[in-house]
């Protein structure tokens, strides 16, 4: 008797559009945030995800059907989304918000993507999405979808191995002091750590083929998902800047000095 | 029989004898002293005491603590000097070359010590006055873009200092982390920014030297026009120090571009170089600010030594060199825009000048790009010792220049893993600049013999520089005449010698005495 052949797999990355992690922050003159007038790039725990789908796909050859890029965000969100179609992604979907808009929360987020998985008519069998996005650095999306969903989830992935036939997903996650392996039923959300992978950088042709990729336009009223942030930004200030150190001539005025800021017993 | 086992026993001392023209053995300068302890007791008396390195007594500093002022970067030149002196002010300058001055000493004046062609070493017992304490900015003007500042300051942290009035340095070279701005201007630095900025003769408005005889030169304006007679800035833009010591710089620059871009494109042949670069120049227009070659050999060599991410191994199957081109413009829109239209077309096109390529994503790509570029410096000199040529030459004779200089290698039998291991060529296109290296495992009289003259007969039988942008240093001022006529030569001597009739500022480099 021939076994049945396994459904193909069907990834879905959501991706983030982020300050790129080379451009030095700075707090905005009204202090509600930070100056986002400076150059955007993919999440650096997303570009891993993408990569991810990519060697899986070179792994799995054809049992992988698709893979599918998400991303929330202004209408600059379709560069970020070439990107990643120019790493190897077949289409991509835009979840487009007004330029003036807020960003978005974790929850807002992990319920327009929970929409978006509903749509698929093919069905998601893995989400593999960053651990955190470097600018907000909250770390829930993929946990809280995974909630929403009632799916397997396996957080801060360092190796990833899907055994196609048993649809099932091992996963090497990294803990404190070391790492865990975990094996998990499809579908899982993966979450991505720095180890997993190192991104690859997309070649000319493959850019110029990402151009001809699908980009599906949505909205987050298409979805009937409300985006507005739960949460209200008082202040946003920088660190206090560091002060000068100052030499001492011996031990006895060191001590003196200990003694005035405290860290000695006087 | 009995001469080739001669020749095998000759062969190893062959190796370890110094090459001559790096290590003087011979007689010091005549018409110079050597730095006495009288002489280090009236330096002292000048400079504080943290200021004052010398061998000699009553200082008697440990002899390895001078070797960074005493050996260049690559480990090639190699001087005795017993005295390095490290001023704070302009003021402390003219007083050290005042009593050199009187006391014949010659003097070395040396920046980031990042050359290449020994100009920043002393060939003998020279006093070196090393301006890294110079480091101040005096000042910057935010609507003009005209930054003064000392002759020690670093390039890099000049360019920080900028940034965040959004203007930049109108050079910028491997060594930035490194190099000051006094020794850029003194050696004429070209770099990667040239296409784009011009060289220091245009960018540079003013500089204060420290003459031989201990006067201050104040010409320290920062005027963009001022034609009032002879412009005597310019004889020190590039003089290497032998005129006199450079203190501080006047220098425009020009506002930082909102944008920037940079691919690399993988290349089947040499010949599609310039069609390449027409058609680039062509498209890009304006906002083209950087076309750098790099051979396949050179490409390997710094893919070897950990740079490289971009491309993959069967990406670069069959390129045989590599261009990396990079704009810089006001609107990242419109950058983007032609930059994605040049490369459709050059992808598209019947008869491809290019195999493929990369374009960079984010600012960690774009800088990771860079390096692969200046990364081949660094592999050059982890992989051996260099023997560096920076020569103009026509851009269509790259390639052969290094075809030609492996060949002849390989003709003399030095082209082998124990003698010269790879001929590598690189550079700035957009220039005419090419920079011909020959990796060998030591440096020896052979390999040397073999080059030299070689390569400058060929360099002048194109009628191009034997030093485009690196200076000539100790290491070519027999050479000069390649590159220079009889009657400039002449001239030059006369300059020399109407600065400095005494001979001690940086003697031995640029031109033979």
């Amino acid at each position: 008797m021939r076994p049945s052949p396994a459904r193909l797999l069907n990834i879905l990355v959501p991706v983030k559009r982020a300050v790129d992690y080379a451009v030095k922050i700075r707090v905005n003159p009204q202090q509600t945030g930070v100056d986002t007038n400076v150059k955007h790039s993919m999440n650096p725990f997303d570009e891993i995800a993408v990569e991810e789908a990519v060697r899986l796909r070179e792994k799995l050859k054809n049992s992988i059907e698709s893979i599918k890029l998400v991303s929330i965000g202004p209408s600059k969100c379709s560069e970020t989304l070439r990107t990643g179609l120019a790493m190897g992604a077949d289409s991509a979907i835009h979840i487009e918000t007004p330029d003036s808009a807020p960003a978005p929360e974790p929850l807002g987020v992990a319920k327009a993507l929970r929409q978006i998985i509903a749509k698929q008519e093919v069905g998601v069998d893995i989400v593999i999405l960053g651990k955190q996005a470097i600018d907000d650095d909250a770390g829930q999306t993929g946990q809280m979808l995974a909630g929403l969903l009632g799916w397997s989830q396996a957080t801060f992935a360092s190796k990833v191995d899907i055994d196609v036939e048993k649809k099932e997903a091992t996963v090497l996650r990294e803990i404190d002091g070391g790492s865990e392996e975990i094996r998990c039923r499809l579908p899982v959300i993966i979450t991505t750590d720095l180890r997993l992978n190192e991104p690859r950088y997309a070649s000319l042709p493959n850019i110029m083929k990402a151009k001809k990729k699908p980009i599906e336009k949505l909205t987050p009223e298409q979805l009937g998902v409300d985006l507005t942030p739960r949460l209200q930004t008082n202040k946003v200030s920088e660190p206090p800047k560091r002060v000068g150190g100052a030499k001492v001539e011996n031990v006895d005025q060191l001590i003196e000095k200990l003694k005035e800021a405290g860290f000695a017993a006087a | 029989m009995l001469s080739l086992l001669l020749a095998r026993r000759c062969l190893p001392r062959r190796l370890a004898c110094v090459p001559r023209r790096w290590h003087s053995a011979e007689a010091p300068f005549e018409h110079l002293n050597p730095v006495t302890e009288q002489d280090v007791q009236q330096f002292a008396s000048i400079l504080p005491p943290s200021s004052v390195l010398s061998t000699l007594p009553p200082l008697s500093t440990a002899a390895s603590e001078l070797d960074q002022y005493n050996n260049d970067w690559m480990g090639k030149y190699h001087g005795k000097s017993t005295t390095i002196l490290k001023p704070k002010t302009t003021q402390q300058v003219s007083d050290i070359v005042k009593l050199c001055w009187e006391r014949r000493i010659g003097i070395v004046p040396q920046g980031g010590n990042t050359g290449l062609v020994g100009g920043s070493v002393p060939i003998h017992d020279e006093v070196v006055v090393n301006l890294s304490n110079m480091n101040k900015v005096r000042s910057f003007d935010p609507v003009s873009g005209i930054l003064v500042a000392d002759a020690g300051c670093i390039l890099q942290s000049l360019t920080d200092y900028i940034a965040p009035h959004h203007h930049i340095m109108p050079l910028d070279l491997g060594a930035k982390g490194s190099c000051h701005i006094g020794g850029n201007v003194a050696t004429n630095a070209g770099g990667l920014r040239l296409l784009r900025y011009g060289s220091l003769h245009g960018s540079v408005l003013g500089i204060e030297v420290v003459l031989p005889d201990g006067t201050i030169l104040d010409q320290l304006t920062s005027l963009r026009k001022d034609n009032t007679g002879y412009d005597l800035k310019q004889l020190f833009i590039g003089a290497e120090g032998t005129l006199g010591i450079i203190t501080g710089v006047s220098i425009l620059t020009p506002p930082a571009p909102q944008a920037s871009n940079n691919v690399i494109l993988a290349l089947p042949h040499f010949d599609n170089v310039l069609p390449l670069y027409k058609e680039v120049k062509r498209q890009l227009s304006e906002i083209l600010s950087a076309f750098e070659f790099i051979d396949r050999t050179a490409y390997d060599l710094a893919v070897k030594h950990g740079q490289g991410r971009g491309l993959t191994e069967e990406e670069v199957d069959g390129a045989q060199c590599f261009v990396l081109v990079e704009t810089s413009g006001g609107r990242r829109e419109h950058d983007e825009e032609k930059l994605n239209d040049l490369l459709e077309s050059l992808l598209g096109a019947d008869k491809p000048l290019i195999t493929n390529g990369v374009l960079s994503q984010s600012p960690a790509q774009f800088s990771s790009l860079w390096s692969l570029r200046e990364g081949v410096t660094e592999a050059v000199s982890k992989e051996g010792k260099a023997y560096k040529y920076d020569i103009s030459v026509p851009l269509s004779t790259f390639k052969q220049v290094v075809d030609v200089t492996r060949e002849h290698l390989r003709s003399k039998g030095l082209l082998h893993d124990g003698a010269v291991k790879h001929v590598i060529g690189y550079g700035h296109v957009g220039d005419g600049n090419l920079h011909l290296n020959v990796i060998a495992e030591q440096y020896t009289d052979e390999i040397q013999d073999a080059l030299e003259p070689f390569i400058y007969e060929l360099v002048a039988s194109h009628r191009g520089s034997i030093s485009a942008e690196h200076g000539i240093g100790a290491m070519k001022t027999h050479a000069l005449h390649f590159s220079k006529s009889d009657v400039s030569i002449a001239l030059m001597k006369q300059i020399k010698q109407l600065f400095d009739p005494r001979g001690i500022m940086n003697p031995g480099k640029v031109i033979e005495l």
